[in-house]
């Protein structure tokens, strides 16, 4: 029952690393750049859930919309101030830049929330779910994490594969000067990408801070860095790898912690990113290159 | 219809393109033949918006193109099929042809691609393949039909002849044609100066990124230094 117990657990927290994977891999296969500061859009959003919550009064519902609406807008800014100027820049002047704003974020949140933690209530608002005469209790955040990471991928991929704009990124992922060609805007559609990517930052901060309810300036950067490791792990670039790579992490990370060890549990996470990318350096979903002349 | 003059090109501190005008009068089939290298692509993506020069004009319907975005210049129903090919691979041969269209909302997507599978009925046979998937011959049909369905009223081809058997170059070189006769003009670049000449009515030769000759094509067939350099005689 330990063992089904620990599966479930590692398949929500895989599926909240999938949606913030996703948003990771979404941009480089559009932008073709890592945008570093992923992480703390993911805190920001937390925190603006916590904010209408708290100080507002609003319903958890209502502040989990208006932390999506302000990562949107904060997405799309950061793109337009941060990264649009460095668009034919060498690759290493953009990463430099979003390790940048990824501080810039931090710092910002810590002068206007303080370092002290704050304690998060879970916006979810069912009970646990009790199984088997209650010797497997799953709570509602789990439930509702996994059942979000579902309806996301549903909805991303009939964005990407059936809609005018998917086929545009689409497009613009596999060859960017055709696509203008063809009358595709690269900016708009990267800043599409960027408002999606920073819409998904904000679910995965509130679930994330639900399931973990502690709220610090620095709570995104960690979960960031491993949703980043997911989608290099499911092949970067690829959607369906993201959710993979992310709902793969999880269960190692949750397996890890309680059949080996907790203080080992990163540092296996990460082992297994490193023997992966040695047997399939492009991740396990990531795209074989077609070429035919 | 198309203008441009005085056009120069750096890549950097290569001098690609040097004072090189030209126009294209509507209804013409224009070509533009040289040597690889000699600046042939480079000049198409200077008008499509994808390079900016460093000096020159380049007016469309006497309009100056020279500061607009690539997305905006297919607009103007300007379209260039570039070198290469360049489909969307992982996309299928329905996509692309819906890429094709992209720029233009007022089209009615079923009839314009019925008209590209009844010139090309192998590709509505393989209309939910990969682009990926199809042979070089078929890629280029594809890349053909792409640039049909945005109906576009000056299309600019870079080698359209590129890697492929003598056969189907006469395909592709009949559909040019035929295009051209139901209205598009054609702004051809080939290195296949035969065939490019054959059907043109005026061309232009560049030689390291300056037009050295050029004239109907009659004429051009018949010069003693396109003969030589170009038409293996
Ligand atoms: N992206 C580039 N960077 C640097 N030099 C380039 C680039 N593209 C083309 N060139 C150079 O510009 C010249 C013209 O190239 P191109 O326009 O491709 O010729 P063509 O199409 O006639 O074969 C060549 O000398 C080529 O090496
Ligand atoms: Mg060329």
């Amino acid at each position: 029952m330990d063992f089904l117990s620990y599966l479930i657990s590692g398949i929500s927290l895989g599926s909240i690393y999938a949606i913030i994977a996703l948003g990771y891999t979404m941009v480089y296969g559009i932008a073709r750049m890592l945008n570093f500061a992923h992480g703390d859009v993911i805190m920001v959003g937390a925190y603006m859930s916590f904010m209408a919550t708290t100080r507002f009064g609003w319903h958890p519902l209502l502040s989990v919309l208006f932390a999506m609406v302000v990562c949107t807008v904060l997405g799309i800014v950061i793109e337009q101030l941060a990264y649009k100027p460095l668009r034919a820049a060498p690759s290493l002047a953009v990463l430099i830049t979003a390790i940048g704003v990824s501080y810039f974020l931090q710092n910002a949140a810590l002068l206007l929330w303080s370092a002290n933690p704050k304690s998060f209530s879970s916006v979810v608002p069912f009970d646990s779910l009790r199984l088997f005469n209650g010797r497997l209790i799953i709570s509602g955040t789990t439930i509702v994490s996994i059942f979000v990471c579902v309806i996301i991928i549903l909805a991303l991929n009939t964005i990407v594969n059936k809609t005018k704009i998917g086929k545009a990124m689409r497009a613009v992922s596999e060859d960017k000067d055709a696509a203008q060609l063809m009358g595709v805007s690269v900016n708009r559609t990267i800043s599409i990408t960027f408002a999606i990517g920073s819409a998904l930052a904000a679910v995965a901060g509130v679930l994330l801070c639900s399931a973990y309810p502690i709220l610090m300036p620095t709570t995104g950067a960690m979960p960031g860095i491993k949703a980043f490791t997911a989608a290099v792990f499911g092949g970067i670039g690829s959607i369906p790898g993201a959710f993979l790579g992310g709902i793969l992490l999880g269960i190692i990370e949750i397996f890890g912690k309680a059949y080996i060890s907790t203080q080992l549990s990163d540092a296996i996470v990460f082992a297994v990113l490193i023997i992966i990318l040695i047997v399939k350096p492009t991740g396990l979903l990531g795209k074989k290159v077609l070429v035919k002349v | 219809m198309l203008n441009v003059s005085g056009l120069q090109v750096f890549y950097g501190n290569i001098h690609a393109i040097k004072d090189v005008s030209f126009y294209v009068e509507e209804g013409e089939i224009v070509t533009l033949i040289g040597a690889n290298g000699a600046g042939k692509s480079t000049i198409l993506n200077t008008v499509s918006g994808l390079i900016r020069p460093t000096a020159g004009t380049i007016e469309f319907l006497d309009h100056s193109i020279l500061n607009l975005t690539p997305h905006k210049i297919v607009r103007k129903r300007l379209a260039h099929c570039p070198e290469g090919r360049r489909l969307f691979l992982q996309m299928s041969v329905e996509e692309n042809l819906e890429m094709g269209a992209y720029a233009r909302d007022d089209i009615d997507m079923d009839a314009e691609m019925a008209d590209v599978f009844s010139r090309f009925p192998i590709l509505e046979e393989r209309r939910t393949q990969l682009a990926g998937s199809l042979s070089g011959g078929e890629q280029q049909m594809l890349a053909m039909g792409r640039a049909m369905m945005s109906k576009p009223i000056l299309l600019m081809l870079d080698e359209p002849s590129m890697g492929l058997a003598p056969i189907l170059v006469e395909q592709i070189f009949d559909l040019i044609v035929e295009l051209n006769e139901t209205g598009t003009t054609i702004l051809l670049v080939e290195q296949n100066a035969q065939m490019a000449l054959s059907i043109a009515d005026r061309g232009y030769v560049l030689e390291t990124g300056s037009i050295v000759t050029m004239g109907n094509c009659i004429d051009l067939l018949n010069d003693e230094r396109v003969k030589k350099a170009y038409l293996g005689g």
